[in-house]
């Protein structure tokens, strides 16, 4: 699939906003982060704005974003319907809940509920999403089971990184949210590992032969229907080179998982220090980049099974 | 099927149907015409829908003959080329350099003057000064007619470099051809051969036969080195080698004599088998047949045990045995002679299968197929007839296998005496016009050959006299041939010389060539009509190119003068002179004349015409009309009256409705004047002045459907030549004999062997004699016999797109989506030899030039052959395209590896690369050698050309194309995204 | 909402004989040109004179050589366009409204003044069936012609999908699956019809006829693989009847 950048861009902005949405939720209403407006400003406002980010970004992949409200309207069957209504519904317990949070500085009670909701809201967002591309028969490396938890860890992981470094800004110290980073990029990273594993070894039940019900040994392509590309090639037809893919998922790992771990286990033994906050925005950095390669990556390396009548031997 | 046409929606609970508001029955416009199509040569039927004077859609006249309602991708697509940003607007007048493409636009009556002033001094001179040379002309009744009126013996259509073969091989054996002149019987065969055919002509009519073949189950066959299109879906693809088709024929007519399966009685009554041929070797009637004092070939009957002529139709011909003759000399049946030839050992299928490329069980097992469909599942249809002698006859029996071959076979330089071997094995299964056989076209069958000779000769030519006859005709011996007293030929492209005697559609070839050269003379204009010369429809493209612009000492073009009509900004209208701007197909009077080529069918004859269905919005005319006015202006007989006023003041319709050939013949047979008996078929008789209304009431066409009684063995059939002859399709009522043997070729070969008044000059002896044999023979195609076949290993073909034709569908918005760049096509095997994959760029080279293409890889391909798509490969600039378009940049043309020349042999001398015997360019003949591309080089094809700059007031091509959105039912122009909308430009 | 209706009315739909579709690309130009005014219009081209031409196509033509190791290999040219499938997922992702099924007679339409251009339709159509109309922002794709099939103004004969008419070997067949003795059902039924990756669970309506066996043997039509000489013995001309009439 063509890894269009408004796509990328919306998944993981909206993913590590959802994250951060999510555990501020959490753990605000547990009283487990400091009640100081500020911070509640600052974080709440990264969440919702990496949400708002995302979310914009999307509209620019439309054909028609004036006519963007229109994608609410069939939740009851349509996952980006469904993503749409949970997602501005979101923001009525996150708005809520930074009222609270920044006008009153009051995260207790009512406005605990709304974070939980907000956590709610904020994970089934995420789930939404993520089933878009799940429920996706046409591409295998997309409709499978490790496509929701990836998107729901890495959503978790990369809000908890973005929390983890922004309690260090402000010189708070949540054991449990430092703690929680390396063990929530564990997670993430085993996640991930077996859906490349998955995707490395299994392939679409639909073959070339199946594509145009044609029994036989092979299905060689000869002559395509146009010469020059077409919409199906350019939005379906994306192919990244295995030598590519390989060296980009090391990057991913490096950036995503390996360089971010050893910095958040660097946060938390030297919590309170400034190398730890130095490592922690800098496992955010990085991981920010690892998520775009990941994502990328999730694009790049599904398989439309289009693409059986254009020559690909399997998708 | 139709499905029950009414939906029902509204009573079905269907919330999103509701919001839709689907319009269901919009309307196609205010007003629907029928015309025919010309999107290429098929000639179909069409219904053009029209809705705020712009054309809605175009769809398949069901009625029509050709049709029947179907329509081909360039059919379909004919509202692009209709539209074209291409379109030429207005006369135009060279300025810059020719090849420079600056022009200046004038008014016509300046073109005109121009024109008729040059050609006026020509033909008060020397008429044969004009080469008048039309190329994909439908209306060669017209053009050929008014260059005779002019003068000049330089007149040909494209058929020399097209299919003459095809055409001469059928027209000296059956009287009718392969090409569009014939068709497999499509309804009952049950074993079709269909050779060397990607597309031709009957475009529509052989895909609607195949269909219907698929449907009945028959087995289709297809002999093509290339396995696509028809030959994807043959039960059996035999993937010859190219070249070689006439000694497979051979060999299944070895295998049909050894088992004595031949249709004795269909050979005796249908066929010259049993004619007597004498025996005489050395005398100058050797090979030649005895004839009686009254000119009857002799037979010898058996019952008689006498000589009888031939047309006796009481005598037992005997097909083998030796007679003597009244002089005593001796004379065998020419079938003996027919089976003592293919009997022979080297046409055995183990002597021809390597040579082939076939294995020689398949070639016994297709023998033993057709004998068995031919003889044990004949067929009888219950229809009475009568035959030519007034025999009548209870049925009609039927062999059901069929053959059709075209350029596959033609053009090779073979390919003459392969189609006529063709047409032997035809012969020998009794399956021409017959039931379940191939059958002819009317007018066809016409007499062995028709009754038209060339003119041309020398006393025909002369300053301000019209030619006795047309240019283009039938040769019948040595004296026909059109020669000037000094040996050397009359026609600027020698057809009709010793070095192509049978060139019956001239050789379009080697006009600019010879132009240029001054060979055998030098003329002064080059009129050119729809073809497109200085790019995919000559040899050596970028030579020729040089010489279009080639000046002599003088500074002056060695051609000329070049005048030339298109109705699009082709290749070739940079080199031209002075350009007269021709209408699109939907905007002028056509007429599809039985005079021309046929677009009838077996069963009825039939023609048409086009009408302008939409006014032109720019300054051009239709070339037939332009024609006539120049013929009026220069005063030529027939278009002017006695006090020298125009005779077809109302231009081409005009002409069209009046102008008779012969009297009571026109150009249309249809709804002509009954005289006061009524005593004459619809066919012939008086002009009618009302004759087009009818035309247009009956939708363009007129369609004359033949009795069931005479719709086979019509070279046989009283009722069918008496028709025939009524129409003046043949001179006499009698039957039609097949030349199984041609003793037309064999009195070439006594020239050639130093008989006769009429004889070859030395050089060209040899090959006279050795070509010009009386039964076929094969040999291998001429350049390979005079090329290093192991450094040229490759046989290098093109094939038609079905969807493209030649190189006007490039300018068509939505065929060239389809294929806007051809690859080189080669053996898989091939590749991994040469370590060549899919999209690879290689050389292509020929013993004349190379060329750079990217490959593809297949299959489905004679290991030995490479191929392209035909005429893909732009000039970048031509045809208002981009100059960056994938035709120009990565397209290629094979062309430039032919050569019009063949190696020179032994005494330097270099004949045409052409069949010896027709003058057929011999495109197919080609052998090259590839190599991989450096990595280093660049991704393009090669060569590339300068940009040709556009002419004045060309419209600069849009961006985007919204055809159609002004038609959108209901929501006119709603979804007009005005954002990013720039409209188009 | 966008479910799809429990069941249709009528199914109809195409059966493509691809043991006799010559490949001529006839289906697809005739598809343009009734549509790019119809019911979808414009099928917008973009660049149609330039570098890289590329148009809206609601039905295309490709060519694929298999093996199928019954014998020689085989050339088979495969026209696609949308199969209207039971399970049109395509309907069920979109998040508008735009895309439905309808409960008359199957077929999966877009409504333009609805679409919002997400594409996500086009990613959950395995057929590459949808086709993207850059220039308007908004997804089409076939209609199975609805504008001519109950079109009024035309001939009973002429209400079919365009590319049925005109296709010039008559591989395309149009019909209701729902009715089994229509002529695609019974096709079907005849020759083994096939839906295209029946894997993915779409239950497309349109069907594929696979290409017969090809018969290259002689006992295919009864004949002998080779014919017997006659006997040299006796002269190979000895055949020859010679009290043949004339
Ligand atoms: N390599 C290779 N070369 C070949 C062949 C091959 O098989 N291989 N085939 C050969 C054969 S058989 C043929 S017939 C030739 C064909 O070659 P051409 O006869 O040259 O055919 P086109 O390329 O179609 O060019 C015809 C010209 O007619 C113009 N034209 C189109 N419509 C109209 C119209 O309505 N009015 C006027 N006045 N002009 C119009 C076009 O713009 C174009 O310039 O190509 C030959 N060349
Ligand atoms: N769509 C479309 N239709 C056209 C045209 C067009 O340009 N486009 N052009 C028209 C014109 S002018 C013509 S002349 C006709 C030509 O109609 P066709 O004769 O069908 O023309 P080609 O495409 O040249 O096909 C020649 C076929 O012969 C095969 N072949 C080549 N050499 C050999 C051989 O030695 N033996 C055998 N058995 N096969 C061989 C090639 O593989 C190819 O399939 O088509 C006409 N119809
Ligand atoms: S075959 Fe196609 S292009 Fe040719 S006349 Fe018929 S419909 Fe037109
Ligand atoms: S083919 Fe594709 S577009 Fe058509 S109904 Fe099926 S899924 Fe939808
Ligand atoms: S592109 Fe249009 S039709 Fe397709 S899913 Fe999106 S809104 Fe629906
Ligand atoms: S049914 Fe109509 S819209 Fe669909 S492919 Fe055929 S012609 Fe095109
Ligand atoms: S029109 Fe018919 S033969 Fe031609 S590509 Fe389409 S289905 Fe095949
Ligand atoms: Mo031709």
């Amino acid at each position: 699939m063509h890894p269009a950048f408004s796509v990328i861009f919306f998944t993981t902005s909206s993913g590590a906003g959802y994250g951060l949405l999510a555990l501020m939720g959490l753990f605000g209403a547990a009283g487990q982060l400091p009640q100081d407006r500020w911070f509640g400003l600052t974080g709440l406002f990264i969440a919702l704005g990496l949400v708002s980010a995302g979310l914009l970004a999307s509209m620019l992949h439309l054909g028609r974003p004036e006519r963007a409200w229109r994608a609410m309207s069939q939740w009851r069957s349509s996952w980006l319907a469904r993503e749409g209504v949970l997602a501005l519904a979101t923001y009525v317990p996150a708005g809520i809940f930074a009222i609270g949070w920044v006008f009153l500085e009051n995260t207790s009670g009512l406005f605990a509920l709304m974070g939980v909701l907000s956590t709610v809201m904020a994970l089934l967002t995420v789930i939404a999403t993520s089933m878009i591309y799940r429920s996706l028969k046409t591409i295998h490396q997309w409709n499978n089971c490790w496509t929701l938890p990836g998107y729901v860890t890495l959503s978790l992981m990369t809000g908890a990184l973005l929390l983890s470094a922004l309690l260090m800004v402000f010189g708070e110290q949540v054991r449990a949210v430092h703690g929680l980073v390396p063990v929530a990029i564990v997670v993430a990273w085993i996640v991930k590992y077996v859906y490349w594993r998955f995707i490395d070894t299994t392939q679409s039940l639909a073959t070339p032969n199946s594509a145009i019900g044609v029994d036989g040994a092979s299905v060689k392509p000869l002559d395509p229907p146009h010469s020059t590309e077409n919409y199906l090639l350019k939005e379906m037809g994306f192919q990244v080179a295995r030598k590519h893919a390989t060296k980009l998922r090391l990057i991913s790992i490096a950036t995503l998982f390996v360089l971010p771990l050893v910095l958040s286990l660097i946060a938390y033994m030297g919590v309170g220090g400034m190398i730890a906050l130095i490592a922690a925005v800098l496992a955010v950095m990085l991981a920010g980049l690892g998520i775009l390669a990941e994502r990328w990556l999730f694009f790049a390396e599904a398989r439309h099974a289009v693409n059986l009548y254009y020559g690909a031997e399997s998708v | 099927m139709t499905v029950d046409p009414k939906p029902a929606t509204a009573d079905i609970h269907d919330p999103h149907a509701k919001a839709d508001k689907v319009d269901f029955s919009p309307s196609l416009g205010d007003e629907v015409k029928y015309t025919t199509c010309y999107m290429c040569a098929c000639r179909c039927g069409i219904r053009v829908y029209m809705k705020d004077g712009k054309v809605r859609y175009i769809q398949g006249n069901k009625n029509h003959p050709i049709n029947k309602g179907v329509l081909c991708a360039k059919g379909s697509s004919g509202i692009m080329q209709h539209y074209s940003p291409a379109r030429l607007s207005k006369p135009l007048k060279r300025v810059g350099p020719r090849g420079s493409g600056e022009f200046e636009e004038i008014e016509w009556d300046e073109a005109m003057d121009i024109a008729t002033k040059r050609l006026k001094k020509i033909r008060e001179t020397d008429p044969s000064k004009l080469a008048f040379f039309t190329g994909r002309d439908q209306s060669q009744a017209t053009t050929g007619w008014w260059s005779s009126m002019f003068g000049t013996p330089n007149y040909a259509a494209h058929g020399g470099f097209c299919s003459v073969n095809m055409a001469a091989a059928g027209l000296y054996s059956i009287g009718g051809a392969f090409w569009e002149f014939g068709e497999p019987d499509w309804g009952l065969t049950k074993y079709f051969m269909m050779f060397g055919m990607a597309e031709d002509h009957d475009s529509n009519p052989i895909k609607i036969g195949l269909g219907k073949l698929k449907k009945r189950g028959a087995k289709f066959v297809s002999v093509n080195p290339i396995r696509t299109g028809y030959s994807a879906i043959a039960d059996e693809w035999v993937g010859i080698r190219p070249g070689t088709d006439g000694l497979f024929v051979m060999a299944l007519m070895h295998e049909l004599l050894k088992a004595g399966k031949i249709d004795q009685q269909y050979i005796v009554r249908y066929t010259n088998a049993p004619w007597l041929v004498i025996q005489d070797e050395g005398a100058s009637d050797h090979g030649m047949f005895a004839r009686d004092d009254e000119g009857d070939p002799l037979v010898w009957s058996t019952k008689d045990e006498a000589l009888k002529p031939s047309t006796d139709i009481t005598t037992t011909p005997a097909l083998k045995g030796e007679y003597t003759l009244a002089d005593g000399r001796t004379a065998v049946p020419s079938f003996q002679l027919v089976a003592e030839r293919y009997l022979d050992e080297q046409y055995a299928p183990d002597a021809v299968a390597e040579t082939c490329g076939l294995k020689a069980d398949d070639i016994r097992r297709i023998a033993a197929e057709l004998a068995h469909v031919a003889f044990e599942e004949e067929i009888e249809l219950d229809i009475k007839w009568v035959d030519w002698a007034g025999r009548r006859q209870d049925k009609m029996i039927g062999r059901p296998v069929s053959f059709h071959a075209m350029r596959g076979i033609s053009a090779h330089s073979n390919g003459f005496h392969t189609c006529r071997a063709i047409h032997v094995l035809q012969m020998f299964l009794g399956s021409v016009e017959v039931p379940g056989g191939f059958r002819i076209k009317a007018p066809f069958p016409k007499p062995i050959p028709p009754t038209n000779k060339p003119t041309g000769k020398v006393d025909h030519v002369k300053p301000g006299t019209h030619l006795p006859g047309m240019a283009l005709g039938f040769p019948t011996e040595p004296a026909d041939l059109l020669l000037k007293d000094d040996g050397s030929a009359v026609r600027i492209d020698k057809a009709y010389t010793w070095e192509h005697p049978l060139a019956s559609h001239g050789l379009m070839h080697m006009v600019i060539h010879n132009a240029w050269k001054g060979d055998p003379y030098k003329i002064d204009t080059l009129m050119l009509f729809m073809a497109n010369m200085s790019w995919n429809s000559s040899m050596n493209t970028s030579k020729v190119i040089e010489m279009l612009t080639d000046k002599d000492e003088d500074g002056e073009y060695k051609i000329p003068n070049i005048i030339y009509s298109d109705a699009y900004y082709s290749e070739m209208v940079p080199y031209a002179d002075l350009i007269l701007p021709d209408t699109t197909y939907l905007e002028r009077f056509d007429c599809i004349s039985l005079l021309d080529r046929p677009i009838s069918s077996p069963h009825s004859a039939a023609d048409a015409i086009r009408y302008p269905i939409v006014e032109p919005d720019r300054d051009v005319r239709g070339f037939q009309g332009v024609l006539l006015d120049l013929g009026a202006r220069l005063g030529l007989p027939g278009m002017v009256n006695d006090d020298g006023s125009a005779k077809y003041p109302g231009g081409y319709p005009d002409y069209i409705a009046n102008h008779e050939r012969q009297p009571g013949v026109g150009l249309l047979a249809g709804w002509r004047l009954q005289d006061e008996d009524g005593d004459h078929m619809d066919c012939r008789g008086p002009a009618n002045p009302n004759q087009l209304e009818k035309y247009l009431e009956n939708e363009s066409f007129w369609h004359h459907e033949f009795l069931p009684e005479h719709t086979y063995y019509k070279m046989a059939n009283k009722g069918y030549l008496e028709w025939a002859h009524e129409l003046g399709c043949v001179v006499t009522k009698t039957q039609i004999v097949f030349h199984m043997y041609s003793e037309i070729l064999q009195s070439f070969k006594l020239a050639g062997e130093g008989h006769g008044e009429h004889q070859p000059p030395e050089e060209h002896r040899e090959r006279i004699a050795t070509y010009f044999d009386p039964l076929p023979i094969w040999y291998q195609p001429l350049e390979e016999t005079l090329t290093d076949l192991d450094e040229y290993p490759l046989h290098a073909l093109t094939q038609r797109p079905m969807h493209m034709y030649h190189s006007w569908g490039s300018q068509n918005a939505w065929l060239r989506q389809i294929t806007n760049q051809n690859r080189m096509y080669i053996a898989r095997k091939l590749g991994r030899e040469k370590d060549i994959k899919d999209d690879d760029w290689i050389w292509i080279t020929s013993p004349h030039g190379r060329i750079k293409a990217q490959v593809k890889l297949m299959d489905g391909v004679n290991a030995n052959t490479v191929w392209t798509w035909n005429a893909i490969g732009k000039r970048a600039g031509a045809w208002n395209l981009d100059k960056d378009a994938p035709e120009a940049k990565k397209g290629f043309l094979l062309n430039h590896l032919i050569s019009e020349l063949l190696p020179a042999r032994g005494d330097g001398y270099r004949y045409s690369n052409s069949d010896p015997v027709t003058g057929q360019a011999a495109w197919f003949d080609l052998r090259v050698k590839i190599e991989k591309c450096n990595a280093d080089e660049v991704e393009e094809s090669w060569p590339q050309f300068e940009p040709t700059a556009k002419p004045p007031h060309m419209v600069d091509a849009p961006d985007i194309l919204r055809y159609g959105e002004e038609f959108k039912p209901g929501k006119k122009a709603k979804n007009a995204k005005d954002a990013k909308n720039g409209g188009s430009k | 909402m966008t479910s799809l209706p429990q069941s249709t009315n009528k199914r109809l739909g195409l059966v493509i004989d691809l043991d006799t579709c010559v490949g001529c690309h006839a289906c697809a130009t005739n598809c343009k040109e009734w549509n790019t005014g119809g019911h979808m219009a414009p099928l917008t081209d973009q660049n149609p004179y330039g570098k890289d031409p590329d148009g809206v196509w609601f039905n295309r033509v490709h060519s694929f050589e298999v093996d199928r190791g019954d014998g020689p290999g085989v050339t088979i040219n495969f026209p696609r366009s949308c199969m209207h499938c039971d399970n049109a997922a395509c309907v069920t992702v979109c998040p508008t409204g735009a895309s439905y099924k309808r409960a008359e007679d199957g077929i999966v339409l877009v409504n333009t003044d609805k679409c919002i251009g997400c594409k996500l339709c086009s990613w959950a159509c395995p057929y590459g069936a949808r086709e993207f109309d850059e220039d308007e922002g908004v997804m089409k794709k076939c209609t199975l012609c609805i504008d001519r099939i109950y079109n009024e103004t035309l001939d009973i004969e002429d209400r079919q999908p365009a590319c049925v008419l005109t296709c010039p070997v008559g591989a395309r067949h149009y019909g209701d699956f729902n009715d089994p003795n229509s002529n695609v059902s019974k096709l079907v039924a005849e020759r083994a019809g096939r839906p295209l990756m029946p894997e993915l669970g779409y239950n497309p309506t349109n069907r594929y006829l696979p290409p017969r066996a090809r018969r290259v043997d002689a006992e295919n039509i009864g004949a002998q693989s080779r014919l017997d000489p006659v006997s040299p013995r006796k002269g190979f001309l000895s055949w020859v009847d010679n009290a043949l009439s004339r």
